[in-house]
């Protein structure tokens, strides 16, 4: 493009660029916009972390003390302990990944590998539409149908026992159907559709030759997408789980409306769980700015912040590696 | 048929005569819902009280109210009343919390913060003393169970403590059915549980773990109830007395006493507190008004007892 | 290696199941296995959505009704969602009159001018810190900027710029696609003719990429519109009271036009009623609002289809 303008200008066929030319307006504003966003995240960054950092520096809490399993802030002492709430979401997205991931897998196989046109494009714009069902609309549902299913489904004990051994596990029933489990059947519907569509865009991204020259061998189809294509397409597999982990991760009101939000370490799927997301939501609009029981709210926010920020240097790592091999 | 340019004008017309329609209709629609959310405006006007109305203090302008959700009820449907009766004034009512009303009072976000607890327990000193309160109302609170409990009519403070503590976990430890005691929760910052905290379980450390649940505010706690067998919880009077609620929930006494507002205001029952509303400072104009408005005749006699509230003791 | 029969002509190559070993046919099985289960995924997705969808309007069903969404709401009555429904609707289009010039101008940075360095890097870093971000957190930010530090109160204004916020790196990345879509052949032939740079993008590149950006605007919009967490804690939870639409002073904080006052929108509104909802009718309300938020996200979705598909028709005369 520059090699152009210049030759042009040699030609003496175009003036010398004047003093609005020099400056070129377009070419700033342009760039300011773009770089809006780098001024957007710094701010976001820069706020969040002097909010988050206050509970240490103001109220005198030492860093260790919020990674203690218990919470108490309505304590003499109050007791900041967020480890129940890390481990809260850390298990409700693990469950809700553990149930997508297979499913997303499918689907992206499916439309990439098996599905006819038709089939095509009814399913793609059911995607699009479920990306877009507002999150409390799936809290909703959670709570006007998926709770009372599980609380009337599976009330007693759940014991699973083999003929020779016994009983192998147990576990509480559904004593009420707000859980661990609730949480993670909404979120993993929730993040369906973001880790189809980049799983899909990473099976459409391998090359035709490949698949052609598989058949071509011999094998079946399941063959050519099990030996193959997954392995080809793993790093935009990984990419899309851990876009979805990050998606359920930050996940506010439709978790914290089925999940049951009892500040305790999680038991059993069956048991009611908080997570960092829900505990903000809850405890946020009853705690005044700049006490000790918000700044710790805000030291979970951070938390957050750097679980998201983590996850998209985890998503560069991954995709950097597959460029070096 | 159309080619593309004709086919776009064509649908940009039919949008704009929607978008006009739909506006047009907003417009027209002021004639009737002004009456409507007011079945207490139609109370109002049933009731011969043509003599108090001349003695609102009606000033013009707008003012917003935050925080306790507990209180927003009364003084969202004191809000219409007021706007009705004075044209030109508007009061916007926002939730989000004692803390958040509190805290946006403090900072000057809004004119009245309304709040369930003292302010000098949430805030610093310093911006504590900043605020004026205005005590509108009494609130009661109900323990309540879901319909399952059968049997249950009435819990002493004594078995609140056992209840609540996780020291008795069936039914059946208190003279009910053999069904495991489900705890639900209002959030621990909520000054609902504050209250409830203090004036009947004596700080005692609640119980925590798997018979436990948080809920966000009474219409969540409301529906946990109902649906969760076994549950107990601490619910207003307002989200009680509401009919679609009131037959889906079990209530119960406390120490013998029934929980009503008469017994509220005889001091009798124990589980209520002041309905307190913050200024910034000694309120004026249009807030003033609306604080008189709500000490006025229309709100204490007509409004609290239709929401369930308890009107404020007389001095 | 078997020998295998040459088979008559006419009929396929496939090996028949009678000439392949075990193992074979085991693979067989699995292939087919494989084939059931993927279609089973495929068309466990449709079943789903589809049953959400009849799920919202069997329940809705009476109570979404031209005066639901036209009239106000009501505790005693089943009232209607107006003043929630136009918040959704006002905050849409403020946050779409901040968000798509900034997200259209640094698409074109990115897909024009941005060079291979450092600072491009950094742009892309933090379009994707941004994405990832947590919907609640921005709105905690937006908390602590515009309602509390700037001293705003819960104002329609610090949603939208909330808003702006998250939406802006995903505007910003449909709009580098849309305009990267347009062939290079475009841009050259504008500047042998001897327009400037700017005056290609202006009335070459950016013309052919409009279908393109349209599809990106309408995707965005419809992520906006469903949007509770940020404006949970920067437009405020409340009833709004009656809108009176003749009020048009901007600065005044009750004309629904301003952007100065708090603005429950339907989604926020939902998570009320749910919270602290009184009223025999409170679910039915519930149900009614998730089937038209459902209902505009699917008119959303569809619409941006539709409109990229015509425009796209229209613009390169096929």
């Amino acid at each position: 493009m520059a090699q152009l303008t210049n030759a042009l200008e040699a030609t003496g066929l175009r003036a010398k660029p004047g003093l609005m030319e020099r400056i070129d307006l377009p070419r700033r504003v342009v760039f300011l916009a773009a770089a809006s966003m780098i001024a957007i995240v710094a701010l976001l960054l820069a706020f969040i972390f002097w909010q988050g950092i206050q509970l240490f520096v103001k109220d005198g809490q030492p860093i260790g003390a919020i990674f203690d399993s218990t919470w108490n802030p309505l304590a003499d002492t109050p007791e900041f302990g967020i480890l129940p709430f890390i481990l809260g979401t850390l298990v409700v997205t693990a469950g809700a990944l553990l149930i997508s991931t297979p499913l997303s897998v499918g689907v992206a196989l499916f439309l990439s590998e098996v599905a006819p046109n038709w089939a095509k494009s009814v399913v793609q714009p059911a995607l699009e539409i479920f990306v877009g069902i507002p999150s409390v609309v799936w809290g909703w549902l959670g709570i006007t149908v998926l709770v009372p299913w599980l609380s009337d489904t599976f009330p007693n004990k759940i014991a699973i026992s083999m003929p020779l051994v016994g009983q192998v596990f147990s576990m509480p029933g559904f004593l009420t159907g707000f859980s661990w489990l609730a949480g993670s059947l909404v979120l993993s519907i929730m993040v369906l559709p973001t880790i189809t569509s980049v799983s899909y865009d990473a099976f459409r991204a391998v090359p035709q030759e490949l698949r052609t020259g598989s058949l071509a061998l011999g094998t079946t189809r399941w063959q050519t997408i099990r030996h193959l294509l997954i392995p080809s397409a793993l790093s935009g597999v990984l990419t899309a789980v851990v876009l979805g982990m990050t998606r359920a991760a930050g996940e506010a009101l439709a978790v914290q409306m089925v999940i049951g939000n009892s500040p305790t370490l999680p038991a059993a799927i069956t048991q009611p769980v908080t997570t960092l997301t829900s505990q903000i939501t809850l405890d946020m609009g009853n705690t005044v700015f700049g006490e000790p029981w918000q700044d710790a709210l805000w030291t979970m926010s951070l938390v957050l912040l750097i679980i998201s920020v983590s996850s998209v240097v985890l998503v560069r790592l991954i995709n950097k590696r597959r460029i070096g091999q | 048929m159309l080619n593309g340019t004709r086919r776009f004008g064509a649908l940009a017309i039919a949008a704009a005569i929607v978008v006009g329609a739909c506006s047009s209709a907003a417009t027209a629609t002021p004639a009737t819902p002004a009456p409507t959310p007011g079945a207490t405006d139609t109370a109002v006007a049933a009731a011969p009280t043509p003599t108090p109305a001349p003695t609102i203090n009606c000033q013009t302008g707008s003012i917003t109210t935050a925080g306790s959700t507990a209180l927003q009820p009364l003084i969202q449907d004191a809000a219409t009343a007021y706007a009705a009766a004075c044209p030109g004034a508007t009061v916007t009512v926002n939730g989000g919390g004692s803390g958040t009303g509190l805290t946006q009072v403090a900072a000057g976000s809004v004119n009245i913060g309304a709040s369930d607890v003292l302010a000098a327990t949430k805030l610093q000193a310093a911006d504590a003393a900043k605020l004026v309160d205005h005590v509108v109302c009494r609130q009661g609170w109900i323990v309540v169970t879901n319909p399952d409990v059968t049997g249950v009519t009435n819990l002493t403070t004594a078995q609140n403590v056992a209840i609540w503590t996780g020291a008795d976990t069936n039914w059946n430890q208190v003279g009910g059915p053999d069904l495991p005691i489900v705890l639900i929760f209002r959030p621990a910052s909520s000054g609902t549980r504050a209250t409830f905290l203090k004036l009947v379980l004596g700080g005692a450390k609640e119980a925590t773990g798997g018979q436990t649940l948080t809920e966000d505010s009474n219409g969540a706690v409301t529906t946990a109830v109902t649906k969760t067998k076994g549950a107990v919880s601490v619910i207003g009077f307002s989200y009680y007395n509401d009919p679609a609620n009131k037959a889906l929930l079990n209530g119960l006494q406390l120490d013998g006493v029934d929980a009503t507002i008469a017994n509220v205001g005889a001091s009798t029952y124990k589980l209520s507190a002041d309905g307190n509303l913050y200024t910034n400072g000694t309120a004026s104009g249009l807030t003033q008004a609306f604080l008189d408005f709500m000490m006025g005749p229309q709100v204490q006699g007509t409004i609290i007892p239709k929401d369930s509230y308890g009107p404020v003791a007389a001095q | 290696m078997t020998a295998t029969a040459r088979p008559a002509p006419g009929r396929s190559m496939a090996p028949r199941p009678s000439l392949r070993s075990k193992t074979s046919r085991g693979s067989i099985l699995a292939d087919r296995v494989a084939t059931v289960a993927l279609w089973a995924t495929g068309m466990f997705v449709l079943v789903l959505l589809g049953s959400i969808i009849v799920h919202f309007a069997v329940a809705a069903w009476g109570v979404v009704s031209p005066s639901f969404l036209l009239s106000d709401p009501s505790g005693e009555t089943l009232g209607g969602i107006m003043p929630v429904l136009w918040n959704s609707i006002y905050m849409l289009v403020l946050t779409m009159l901040i968000a798509v010039p900034v997200g259209i101008l640094g698409g074109i940075y990115m897909s024009e001018y941005a060079p291979d360095n450092a600072l491009t890097g950094a742009i892309r870093f933090a379009e994707e810190s941004i994405s990832s971000v947590p919907s609640i957190v921005v709105g905690l930010f937006g908390l602590i900027l515009f309602v509390d530090n700037a001293h705003w109160g819960f104002t329609a204004l610090a949603g939208a710029l909330a808003l702006t916020f998250f939406n802006l790196p995903l505007m910003t990345r449909l709009a580098e696609q849309a305009l990267r879509a347009v062939p290079q052949d475009e841009r050259s032939a504008s500047l042998a003719l001897g327009a400037t740079k700017w005056q290609t993008i202006r009335h070459v590149v950016v013309p052919l990429a409009i279908p393109g950006l349209i599809t990106g605007v309408i995707l965005t919009a419809g992520r906006v519109f469903g949007e509770a967490a940020v404006l949970l804690f920067t437009s405020g939870l409340g009833t709004p009271p009656h809108y009176n639409f003749t009020n048009f002073d901007l600065t005044s904080p009750v004309s629904p036009w301003s952007p100065f006052r708090p603005a429950t929108t339907l989604s926020v509104y939902i998570y009320k009623l749910n919270s602290e909802g009184l009223g025999a009718f409170k679910n039915q309300i519930v149900d009614g609002s998730a089937a038209v938020l459902i209902s505009m996200v699917l008119l959303f979705n569809l619409g941006a289809r539709f409109v990229g598909r015509l425009l796209t028709r229209r613009m390169t005369a096929s």
